[in-house]
């Protein structure tokens, strides 16, 4: 649970999970072209590529291959975790 | 300077000259017998005298692992400009083109990725016409 709170705290990571969770499946270049065009995200590739293995070690991300192509996937699961850990309750706060 | 020509690596010279010219509508400038292949460039129909794709073979060793670490992470090889990304996508699609990024909005228009079957991912570009 410690990787899903520290991937995260990344704005620039924040926003990919927001790509994906718009259009799942995107590859390396899609994810690129929506920061620097929607978000003003002026960040390499490179250091794209590094934020998405940050996503993919903390389960929130997974890759496969369609075709010779990586394409990338938002997997809700750790989040759910972290619903089930301290979750929504009716109650108002006093 | 001006830009005439440029050139991608395909597999097969033959499969890429019907993909380009068939599919894609661009028609043969130049097909001069090279040896095992040809000297093959393909214009558009909209502009003979126009810029020329060369159609190189893709037989050099260096030439696999370059493209196939862009192919990867989807990055085109070259961009084509079109009138209409949403209409192309949808013609080339229903010719049994694949699409690794549908019609996408980038501010000043549309991009598209495909795979041409012939080892490359090319992008289709529009322009949000501007009234000038």
């Amino acid at each position: 649970m410690v990787d899903v709170f520290r991937a995260l705290d990344d704005e620039t990571r924040r926003l990919i999970l927001d790509g994906l969770a718009e259009r799942d499946g995107q590859t390396l270049f899609e994810i690129c072209t929506m920061l620097t065009t929607r978000h003003g995200v002026g960040s390499s590739r490179q250091a794209i590529s590094q934020h998405l293995a940050v996503l993919e070690d903390a389960g929130l991300v997974a890759s496969e291959r369609r075709g010779r192509t990586k394409v990338h996937h938002f997997n809700r699961e750790p989040l759910a975790a972290i619903a089930r850990r301290w979750p929504l309750t009716e109650e108002k706060p006093p | 300077m001006k830009i005439r020509l440029t050139s991608i690596y395909v597999d097969d010279q033959r499969a890429a000259l019907a993909f380009y010219t068939d599919i894609l509508g661009f028609i043969t400038k130049h097909d001069v017998p090279l040896g095992d292949n040809s000297w093959l460039t393909v214009v558009s129909p909209d502009d003979t005298e126009g810029p020329e794709l060369l159609l190189e073979p893709a037989d050099h060793p260096a030439v696999k692992p370059y493209r196939d670490a862009l192919v990867s992470d989807g990055i085109p090889l070259a961009q084509l400009a079109v009138d209409d990304v949403a209409a192309e996508h949808e013609r080339l699609s229903r010719l049994g083109v694949v699409f690794t990024q549908p019609p996408t909005a980038i501010g000043v228009g549309s991009v598209a990725v495909f795979d041409d079957t012939c080892g490359n991912l090319i992008q289709i570009v529009d322009r949000i016409p501007t009234g000038d």
